[in-house]
């Protein structure tokens, strides 16, 4: 038995160096893997060139900026037509006139163009949603973590052109004026989040049509659907035909702003006294030329065309997490074989294609919330997830040539984003998954690893065709959706170990004394767990209840106010159906309630189970009393709960099925629960992000040990420290949830980086990866990282910027995180290797 | 009436002790005594008990559970056991709220291990993994360590027992009959050197891992590295020349470093280690010796 002492495996600063062998790197000379590539010309690949490196070097330096620019266009745009159009119309052209007047970026480094705003990292806004007030704007500059700059003569504009339109009339203002009074009261007490409250609703991903067709193609299909309206019968003709044309004016959008920038690139061109890089820009300008107006014939220009309509979903409105390319290596991959075989493309040059888009979607910073306190902090990641490997539409294997290319710039860029995961199901090769172990090990938290032959059986269950469920796979986070069919809403997240503790005291919120709940007796008369069981229960139907009911309500305004004719060019069946993304035109409809701390609660009711009712060493009262004095006085009961509990996480049945059947309720209480949409549904998943961080904050002590205002735990992970068995014993008791009633579950698991350091390590890593899979697991990521590494990186950040750590769903820079989420991190309990 | 072992450890997730993951069951008591031994809790094959003072929150409550007295609370070391009057009867363990105080070992039985491992046979399957018996020293208890070894493999588990050598040979060779790999440990090939380091000469050692290799046995050959003790280059070369010379196909090397990290847990058993004439070899003394083995034609490799 031998201990490791504890190694640091630091990023440099800045511009990372390619990290060498024996740190894991797997593609140079010697590597295994790398001769295995047959047909790798140049097996000691460049890890960035020149010209990457310096786009990068742009991205990562860029201050992330508020731009005010769509909000004036959008702002006069209305001042001037508002109830002219339908509001589907209304929508588009604004979107047409904004992508006509916007200012465009240009450097001459870029081999994919396009950016949101007027520079790399300029956030625009998004007043017709929700509006910022004068103090966001001065919160949102001045705070301490994640900023974001704006200039005061733009402050002023903003409050003289913008602010005094929208008063009133945002959707927010809208939704928050007509929610009920017991909705805002479990709303206020931290029970629920909603998400449609800040952005649009989105999850979106694209599939693999987009490198078929051109909007041109979009627009002839149409028309042929206009054509074909009845207008005698239909009673909805005269609506679907606004929604279409809508639908046609803005596909004239992304080609104007494309054909805008082929003629800024050509101007760029002739000024140009070097003859190459003249060349180079005719040649993006001709790409620009070319898509997304018609289908793509390259590999770059495919590139380029995801990229347009990417920019294009996410300028027209803020979805939330962003926009995603989905399968993005299988629909890439006929392009680069084509083209390798002919001639034509090089795996360098496919290599730093891709490099650009990576450098773009890390550009493009999640759009800042409203009304916030200088305390909060979100992220600037806006959560696009590219899913690398899995199966494709016919069932067949995935990995490509381009996901090893896509797996090496995960490496060599390692920036924020775009997230990226690996889909590994029992097809997958075992050489991929090692590759990826390898990336893994570098410890900046991507890739995470999914389950398609889980996540493919989520989606059957949930109603999708075989080949639409295996072109699906997971947007932002871990939610799962049938990627360019379907909208999979995130409706908020559920605070459930809050909901045990308003069971605990009756219905009332003891952080504020109000009744947020339903009264279902004091604990204390509860002759059994069944009965405490029983009201925990009843209140989480009610609260779910509540929950519905507004999300059913924010859906329809959405539906009705503020449609995405873009984005339902892209999602199948919306033009057949002439309806909007957000009014039940995609093929799929889900709305996801994102079920937050499995394990607090679970735990909580398990230390109740087993020191009150089981073993009676303590009763309700003492516990409730300890619990509400935050332990203080009681630190030998918190510590006997603590040491003497058997706890979720440790393949123990005693606790694991506590776990279990609060989950198996979860899914009963919303799953099935119809949405506004014909056919659409409410679904499960297990999704936390930070939002567990916020949750703790709301609440008091727990019974299972934990401190007032402590973070809950995330996802379906065990609590904070709970499980002491070792990530096989982890996997297993997760493995004991039937994860296929849900649209996803989280797994984090904190290796020390000496738990990877032989190359049979890794595969090792790979073994638990599959045991997990094999029992039904969903997803699970690694933040492979030393508490002295995460403690040396809180007392000298400036050491440490590029110090990228797994959060909940995606990876955030550790100096970005306030104290509260840097905490959470380095509690997560830390696999030892022995 | 089943055979029954103290169990000072089971390792899930254990990645170097053998192929795969595996599980690894730690049989307490040892005839060795080897200077920079890691797990002091390992040697006795008594029980015993083990106090660390960071977590004890000092709420006295094994000093009341105590039925002999043998606990006082001190300002500076914390609870202090008195080993003279303790019986192990391990109250104090049993109602200390933080584990603080915790008896080191539980007695177990076969079915128990069985249980144990067959709770990981997933990753078990996934990784071509298996139990592994370590220690102390699992051949000290030979009687037990055949019945898990049967009891494992009637389940169809791969059996690996992690060993000093050091037992009469017919044990060993019972042992062997029921077990697919071994990890064997080779401290020094001087027998006064290893008298002197470890408490036994070296003689029955070797001849135990001559014979098993003849056996066709599959073996890996551990060697812990301290300065001081084994790591000089004639001892490199003498063990490079034995290991080379050993029956049936060429044994895989795991080259052990010494870590200085034992100490705090002497301490939490009140007893001290002498580490005077140990240190750590240096990375490049390290890459050296792998050098040297495989300049001998062996595969060596620096951990697992």
């Amino acid at each position: 038995m031998q201990t490791d002492v504890l190694e640091t495996v630091v990023p440099k600063r800045g511009t990372p160096e390619r990290a060498p062998q024996s740190q894991g790197n797997f593609y140079g000379g010697e590597d295994r893997l790398t001769q295995e590539r047959a047909g790798d010309a140049d097996p000691q690949a460049p890890g960035m060139n020149a010209r990457i490196q310096r786009l990068r070097q742009k991205s990562f330096e860029a201050e992330p900026s508020l731009a005010i620019e769509r909000a004036l266009h959008q702002t006069a745009f209305y001042k001037l037509h508002h109830g002219k159009y339908s509001v589907p119309v209304m929508r588009a052209m604004t979107f047409l006139d904004h992508c006509r007047k916007k200012t465009l970026y240009f450097d001459a480094d870029e081999l994919i163009v396009g950016e949101r705003g007027p520079a790399p990292k300029a956030v625009p806004t998004f007043p017709e949603l929700t509006c910022h007030s004068v103090k966001d704007f001065d919160v949102l500059n001045h705070r301490e973590k994640q900023p974001y700059s704006i200039s005061q003569a733009d402050i002023d504009t903003y409050a003289r052109e913008v602010i005094p339109y929208w008063k009133g009339r945002t959707q927010r203002e809208r939704i928050f004026a007509h929610v009920p009074d017991e909705w805002r009261a479990a709303y206020e007490a931290g029970c629920f989040t909603e998400f449609m409250e800040q952005r649009a609703p989105g999850h979106t991903v694209l599939d693999g049509k987009l490198y078929r067709k051109g909007m041109l193609d979009y627009k002839r299909e149409i028309d042929a659907h206009l054509e074909s309206l009845d207008y005698k019968r239909d009673v909805e003709a005269n609506d679907k035909a606004e929604e279409l044309k809508a639908m046609a004016i803005s596909c004239d959008a992304a080609i104007v702003f494309a054909e805008r920038h082929a003629a800024l690139l050509e101007r760029k061109a002739a000024e140009q006294s070097d003859p190459d890089k003249a060349a180079e820009l005719r040649e993006v300008a001709a790409i620009c030329r070319r898509v997304p107006a018609h289908a793509p014939r390259t590999f770059h220009e495919a590139v380029q065309m995801y990229w347009f309509c990417h920019l294009g979903t996410i300028t027209e409105l803020n979805g939330w997490d962003a926009m995603n390319p989905g399968h993005f290596d299988q629909h890439l991959t006929p392009f680069y074989e084509a083209e390798v075989a002919a001639g034509t493309l090089t795996r360098d040059r496919a290599k730093e294609i891709l490099s650009c888009l990576w450098i773009k979607v890390n550009n493009h910073t999640a759009p800042p919330k409203v009304g916030i306190t200088a305390k909060e902090s979100g992220t600037y990641n806006d959560f696009t997830n590219i899913n690398i490997g899995g199966l494709k539409r016919d069932g067949s294997d995935g990995v490509s040539e381009v996901s090893y290319i896509m797996l090496e710039l995960i490496e060599d860029i390692h920036l924020l984003q775009p997230g990226t995961s690996v889909h590994v199901s029992a097809k997958t090769p075992d050489a991929f998954l090692h590759a990826a172990c390898k990336v893994i090990r570098q410890g900046h938290g991507y890739p995470s690893v999914f389950n398609p032959d889980i996540y493919i059986q989520e989606m059957l269950r949930s109603g999708k065709s075989l080949e639409d469920a295996r072109e699906g796979g997971c947007s932002g986070c871990i939610e799962v959706g049938a990627f360019g069919k379907e909208a999979f809403l995130l409706t908020g997240y559920l605070n459930v170990p809050k909901i045990v503790e308003v069971t605990l005291n009756n219905g009332i919120d003891p952080e504020t004394g109000k009744l947020v709940g339903i009264e279902t007796g004091d604990p204390r008369s509860f002759a059994d767990y069944e009965s405490l069981y029983e009201a925990f229960h009843k209140q989480l139907a009610y609260v779910i209840d509540l929950k519905i009911r507004v999300s059913n309500y924010i859906d329809t305004m959405f539906a009705k106010y503020a449609p995405a004719p873009f984005l339902s060019v892209l999602i199948d069946d919306c033009i057949a159906k002439g309806r909007d993304y957000y009014n039940a035109g995609p093929r799929y409809n889900t709305n996801y309630i994102q079920c937050c701390g499995l394990g607090t609660a679970a735990d909580s009711l398990l230390a109740l189970k087993r020191h009150v009712f089981d073993d009676a060493r303590y009763s309700m009262d003492e516990v409730l009393a300890a619990v509400a004095e935050n332990f203080e006085g009681e630190e030998v009961m918190r510590q006997t709960i603590l040491n003497k509990t058997p706890f979720y996480g440790n393949n123990l049945d005693y606790a694991d099925q506590v776990a279990v059947k609060l989950y198996d309720d979860l899914v009963d209480l919303i799953d099935g629960e119809p949405n506004i949409k014909e056919g659409g549904q409410y679904h499960l998943n297990m999704l936390s992000t930070t939002c567990h961080i916020y949750f703790g904050k709301v609440m008091g002590a727990t019974p299972n040990g934990r401190l007032a205002h402590k973070s809950i735990s995330d996802g379906t992970s065990p609590s904070h420290g709970a499980d002491q068995r070792g990530p096989s014993a982890v996997v297993q008791s997760l493995g004991k949830l039937d994860q296929i009633q849900s649209g996803g579950t989280l797994l984090n698991l904190r290796f020390l980086p000496s738990l990877l350091k032989r190359d049979e390590d890794i595969t090792k890593l790979g073994h638990l990866i599959r045991s997990y899979f094999v029992q039904g697991g969903h997803h699970v990521q690694f933040n492979i990282v030393d508490t002295a590494t995460l403690r040396a990186a809180q007392r000298t950040p400036e050491d440490y910027k590029d110090l990228l750590v797994r959060m909940a769903g995606y990876s955030d820079y550790f100096n970005d995180m306030n104290g509260d989420l840097q905490q959470e991190v380095i509690d997560r309990t830390e696999n030892e290797s022995f | 009436m089943s055979v029954s072992c103290l169990v000072f450890d089971t390792k899930r997730y254990a990645i170097n002790d053998g192929p795969g993951v595996r599980v690894t069951i730690f049989l307490k008591g040892c005839p060795l005594r080897c200077a920079w031994c890691h797990n002091p809790e390992s040697i006795a094959p008594q029980m015993e008990k083990m106090y660390t003072p960071g977590k004890c929150i000092g709420c006295l409550a094994c000093i009341e559970a105590c039925p002999e007295d043998a606990l006082t609370m001190t300002e500076e070391r914390g609870v202090v056991t008195d080993f003279e009057a303790c019986t192990m009867c391990g109250l104090c363990a049993e109602c200390c709220p933080t584990g603080a105080m915790e008896m080191v070992a539980e007695m177990t039985d076969v079915q128990a291990v069985v249980d144990a491992v067959l709770e990981e046979r997933v990753i078990i399957d996934q990784s071509g993994g298996g139990v592994t018996f370590s220690g102390g020293e699992p051949l000290m208890h030979h009687r037990f360590l055949i019945k898990a070894l049967e009891a494992c493999r009637a389940e169809g588990i791969h059996c690996t027992v992690d060993t000093s050598g050091f037992a009469p040979g017919e044990v060993l060779m019972a042992v062997a009959a029921r077990t697919d790999h071994w990890l064997y440990d080779l401290k020094s090939m001087n027998p006064d050197t290893h008298l002197r380091w470890t408490g036994v000469r070296n003689e029955v050692i070797l001849e135990n891992l001559t014979a098993l290799a003849e056996s066709g046995a599959s073996i890996n050959i551990r060697i812990p590295l301290i300065e001081g003790v084994n790591a000089d280059d004639e001892n490199m070369r003498t063990t490079a020349a034995f290991v080379k010379g050993l029956a049936g196909e060429p044994k895989q090397v795991n080259l052990l470093p010494y870590h200085k990290i034992a100490e705090s847990k002497y301490a939490k058993l009140g007893r001290t280690i002498e580490l005077e004439g140990m240190a750590e070899p240096s990375e490049e003394r390290l890459a050296e010796i792998a050098a040297m083995f495989s300049a001998s034609g062996l595969d060596a490799t620096v951990g697992g």
